[in-house]
């Protein structure tokens, strides 16, 4: 058993999420890679934006602060910029980290500032009603496309690579160990690190798109997330339907606050 | 006999707190031993003595309501 109890703001339990969110599953394996990796909660915060995703540190007893929609980034910047020695976490979804703070969020991963991303993604908006975010997959259907969405949806995770992230993984809250591993991965990365984290909503998605029950959900996540590798050698045609998991990007290289640092110094000494 | 084996052995104490449980019913469908099943809306420890301590149900339950000891 593991005492999860230490971690959590008792008093606001039981949480807002709806039955068979997948989101209190990654806010566990958070607590959990926390304490294994002994952090200092006193020198930890966390950021989110706005949407369900972005409830979760309300929920845990550390430094927190909530923001505005899509703008989790920007004030997690500010944050580790004031006092580069604090881990900052920031908890974004879909909709918030991907429509609305599109644009923070790749100038945050080209400028590789090291901040822990855990970006939940299912598929839709759920606490607004169900629209489409820029991740719901074509022909899912949407309040906003009720006969199924035609826009090709973002691989947010190519994107973070392309934009220039030192860690980028994905990965789903049935292969729950995967999930705790990866993000202990990305807390401990010098530089951006961005799980992508695949979470069921069966209530705003699952309804819509005949998996309303969270156990059919859990199910579509068993048997869709492919392993990267075995994912590469598939075909176009075997790919369908399927998403891959696993570490998409490692790689070390100059970090943000650590350049800001080294400018700093050398400015004063001119 | 490592100290963790001896406390696989032991038999399980599940419990599940009813005024958190949501009834998704994740623990249920996932258990590879059948030890759960929902009841009322909230999942029920119906065979406790199968239970060999996998883990699954505490680590998927969303809702922090499930725990293995």
């Amino acid at each position: 058993m593991f005492n999860y109890l230490e971690y959590i703001r008792e008093s606001n339990f039981p949480h807002i999420w709806c039955a068979g969110c997948g989101d209190g599953i990654i806010l566990k394996a958070l607590i959990r890679a926390i304490d294994k990796l002994g952090m200092s909660r006193d020198e930890s915060v966390m950021v989110s934006g706005i949407g369900c995703s972005s409830r979760t540190p309300g929920y845990m007893d550390i430094n927190t602060l909530h923001t505005t929609h899509g703008r989790a980034l920007p004030f997690a910047t500010g944050v580790k910029l004031a006092n580069p020695d604090l881990k900052v976490i920031v908890i974004t979804g879909d909709g918030d980290a991907t429509a609305i703070g599109g644009n923070h969020f790749i100038h945050a991963a080209r400028r590789n500032i090291d901040l822990t991303v855990l970006l939940y993604n299912n598929y839709i908006y759920g606490m607004t009603g169900g629209q489409c975010s820029p991740m719901t997959p074509v022909g899912s259907k949407a309040s906003t496309a009720q006969h199924g969405n035609l826009e090709p949806s973002f691989n947010t995770s190519g994107l973070a690579i392309a934009a220039g992230a030192s860690f980028v993984a994905r990965t789903d809250v049935y292969h729950v160990q995967q999930c705790e591993k990866f993000i202990s991965k990305a807390l401990q990365k010098k530089g951006f690190s961005l799980v992508e984290i695949m979470t069921p909503c069966p209530t705003a998605y699952g309804r819509r798109n005949k998996m309303a029950n969270p156990v059919t959900m859990m199910e579509w996540l068993k048997d869709n997330m492919v392993p990267v590798a075995k994912y590469d050698k598939m075909t176009d045609q075997e790919r369908e339907g399927k998403v891959s998991a696993g570490i998409l990007c490692d790689i070390d290289k100059a970090e943000f606050t650590a350049e800001y640092d080294k400018l700093i110094k050398k400015v004063r000494t001119e | 006999m490592t100290e963790e084996q001896s406390a696989r052995k032991e038999p399980a104490v599940i419990t599940v707190k009813p005024e958190w449980c949501k009834g998704c019913g994740i623990c249920v469908a996932f258990c590879p031993k059948d030890v759960l099943e929902m009841e009322g809306g909230t999942a029920k420890v119906l065979r406790p003595d199968d239970c060999i301590k996998c883990m699954l149900c505490e680590l998927r339950c969303p809702d922090f309501a499930i725990t293995v000891e």
